[in-house]
């Protein structure tokens, strides 16, 4: 049939950011140790404080045991087999973009991220991250004039110290997870965002993520501080080449709100998934936590997943200050064989404290996608309200779609809801839409665009059609 | 209304089509010229819904022998959403549910493919409002479903004027209309059939497939067709329905078994 025939053309569709840029890059070699520890720190010629504060958690992750509560299946990982540290070589980052290798400026070109100053996006500042060091941060005079700090975490480390000690690990202790504990202690770059006091943010914030080696793990670190009543909204893009391998991504990322702050943390997370047999394709075990500590503070993840072998990810709010409020927006795509086991947490703990949680899985393939969801109401949070949503889409017959959600409250004046449905995109469906002339990808396009719409309205404008497409594409040959 | 220069719109010659292994169309021929209505009737299991999905291109039937032309083009050729294109509408027995697709954006989404496709202008979303608004009136719908999803927690009356909407709106040249009266009450039958009577012009071919003849009293038929087995048996003009009605499908099967044995 004709509709075959296209589901079939379409399937070999490629990942689009699969290529590999040649360029010279220095790694140290294989394996984890004290040294490793020691020689990631020395390399970027941090303070004696960062080094103690790696030591101690590399210490506590010896200790420690992979995670294996979560709905996901792998072979264990060999953490001696991982490069710790790779850059592209170059001097010490470059006063103006001039400087930076053409290979690198092109390589983001390609991603649809253009630096340079002529083909830069008009209200987005970038921090580009190529594997383990960043390489351009777009805009940042401008932002300066504002009195914000946007730059990469290694270069916050020198000419900001006493914020990073102030913050850092401050959300995400060291030893809160396995995961957290190997990225404390060998963490090689991610973005730094400082917003003072009373200051909206003039212009969106992003970071884009390129894993480019092959055998190099990435683990970023990003840290977010909105003083009272300051705002901003940040989004992070990530892609990886096309290797048969895998590789491991281990994130953390800290969001610190005061008083009447907020920030909005969007995700359009796109990782090499792997191929349709499940070779290759990113280990993606990421720890988001964001700390309301201010009263009427606010904090809001919008999160797209569309890449990666395994997600591991579940971006919380611990709302401390009174009439805090924490959203979690979340569209997880899974096809081929791709695991996610995702959701949030809402720790409630300040009185009047709300909380959304809106999660779509879509399933294809013979994919597994699980929602985990942790809402907690403290003693304190007399009328702490919280609502979720989870929705799962099945696209044919060989894909699981799970729900876990669990719910604690101590509180008797608090009120939590939770709603959830499964759904299926059925061959009649698409059918019914060709029958009117729309074609098959469109039709696909709408049922996923309709069944996203609630987490679609919340990305950022020029984002949002971004993702919209990205899905449509991540899908097309999986249905029928 | 019979005239018998009008153009051939649909010829289908020696269909054969199965689903999975069964074959279930086993040589239909049947041809629609403009102006006119033709009413297939049958059994259930007869072969007249597959013969609406075959024509409709669904994926799950496969034409294993046979042409269908329209106006002069290989119809099988096209994808179903070409077919829908060019002008050929299936009006379903079970129209689906769509959660979350606005049913004004899928209705002006199809209608602009087909106005494409006749190299008219493509609607924006306030002309494509005003359009609507007036073709509603075909099936008397109240503007309140173009809010709400596709079918979603439509009655079976509602879903089946939507049905007719969409017709109203892509203006097909052939209407297949699969057991569009199934489900209705009578006054959304009076409804709906008003509606397909008004659509159906001298320049267009309607197929209606239907097992009760009641829907025949709303919209008199120029040609009736039993079907049995997957073919076409008998051939007649409004008086097969009424038979049909007064004896039941009996005599169908001993005919049949008769045409087997011979």
């Amino acid at each position: 049939m004709t509709t075959a025939a296209s589901v079939g053309d379409l399937v070999s569709q490629p990942y689009k950011y699969g290529f590999v840029t040649d360029i010279e890059t220095e790694k140290i070699a294989k394996g984890l140790s004290e040294d490793v520890v020691r020689l990631i720190s020395s390399k970027k010629d941090e303070p004696a404080f960062l080094l103690e504060f790696r030591l101690r958690a590399y210490r506590q992750w010896l200790q420690m045991e992979t995670p294996d509560w979560a709905a996901l299946g792998y072979p264990q990982i060999d953490f001696q087999n991982i490069i710790y540290y790779a850059a592209p070589k170059q001097r010490d980052k470059k006063a103006s973009l001039d400087e930076v290798d053409p290979k690198l400026l092109e390589t983001f070109d390609k991603l649809g991220i253009p630096l340079s100053e002529q083909k830069r996006l008009t209200n987005v500042a970038v921090d580009a991250v190529f594997d383990s060091v960043s390489i351009a941060t777009t805009y940042k005079e401008k932002l300066a004039e504002h009195g914000v700090i946007f730059c990469s975490i290694s270069e916050a480390v020198k000419e900001h110290p006493e914020l990073i000690e102030r913050y850092l690990g401050t959300v995400v202790p060291s030893n809160d997870n396995y995961y957290s504990a190997l990225n404390s202690a060998v963490f090689s770059d991610g973005s730094f965002v400082f917003i003072p006091k009373g200051v909206e943010c003039p212009m969106e914030l992003s970071t884009y993520f390129r894993i480019n080696s092959g055998d190099t793990g990435q683990f970023e670190r990003t840290l977010i501080v909105a003083e009272e009543g300051a705002s901003v909204s940040y989004l992070e893009g990530c892609t990886a080449p096309m290797f048969d391998t895998n590789q491991l991504h281990a994130a953390v990322v800290e969001l610190v709100v005061l008083d009447d702050a907020s920030i909005k943390y969007s995700t359009v997370q796109n990782w090499y998934a792997g191929d349709e047999n499940g070779v290759g394709g990113i280990y993606n075990f990421v720890t988001k936590r964001g700390h309301c500590r201010g009263d009427r503070s606010k904090i809001s993840w919008t999160q797209v997943e569309t890449g990666s072998a395994i997600t591991w990810k579940y971006p919380s709010c611990v709302l401390q200050g009174a009439d805090s409020v924490g959203e979690f927006y979340s569209v997880a795509l899974t096809n081929n064989h791709q695991q996610a086991d995702t959701g949030s947490k809402m720790v409630h703990v300040g009185p009047r404290t709300r909380s959304t949680i809106v999660s779509k899985g879509i399933s294809a393939g013979h994919s597994a996608n699980s929602y985990r969801g942790l809402v907690q109401i403290g003693p304190k949070a007399v009328g702490a309200r919280n609502y979720s949503q989870c929705d799962s889409m099945l696209i044919g017959d060989q894909a699981a779609a799970n729900t876990y959600p669990y719910i604690r409250s101590q509180q008797p004046l608090a009120s939590v809801e939770h709603e959830a449905s499964t759904c299926r995109m059925s061959e009649d469906q698409l059918f019914y839409l060709q029958s009117r002339g729309i074609a098959f990808e469109e039709a696909v396009s709408m049922m996923v665009s309709g069944f996203c719409r609630d987490v679609f309205n919340q990305l950022p404008m020029e984002f949002a059609a971004e993702a919209d497409k990205l899905l449509a594409l991540k899908l097309e040959g999986s249905v029928g | 209304m019979i005239r018998p220069d009008a153009d051939v719109l649909l010829e289908i010659s020696g269909l054969h089509a199965r689903v999975e292994d069964k074959a279930i169309l086993k040589g239909v021929n049947l041809t629609l010229r403009s102006g006119e209505i033709h009413a297939v009737m049958g059994r259930n299991g007869s072969g007249k819904s597959t013969l609406s999905k075959v024509l409709a291109g669904h994926p799950a039937y496969t034409v294993t022998a046979g042409t269908v032309s329209y106006r002069g083009q290989n119809l099988l050729e096209l994808s179903p959403e070409e077919r829908a294109r060019v002008g050929v509408f299936l009006g379903f027995q079970y129209p689906v549910e769509i959660p979350g697709v606005s049913n004004l954006e899928f209705l002006r989404v199809a209608t602009n493919a087909r106005r494409v496709q006749l190299g008219q202008e493509e609607l924006d979303t306030f002309a494509f409002e005003d359009l609507v608004r007036e073709r509603l009136k075909v099936v008397q719908m109240d503007p309140a479903f173009l809010d709400r999803s596709v079918n979603e927690g439509f009655s079976g009356g509602e879903k089946k004027r939507n049905e007719i909407l969409q017709m109203a709106l892509l203006e097909p040249l052939v209407a297949i209309l699969d057991e569009t009266d199934s489900g209705l009450d009578i006054d959304a039958l009076r409804i709906v059939a008003a509606g397909v009577s008004q659509l159906a012009t001298a320049d267009t071919a309607t197929l209606l497939i239907t097992h009760y003849q009641r829907l025949l009293e709303a919209i008199t038929p120029d040609f009736v067709h039993v079907m049995a087995a997957g073919r076409i048996l008998r051939t007649g003009g409004r008086e097969l329905a009424l038979e049909l009605e007064e004896r039941g499908y009996d005599w169908v099967d001993q005919e049949l078994a008769a045409l087997e044995l011979g």
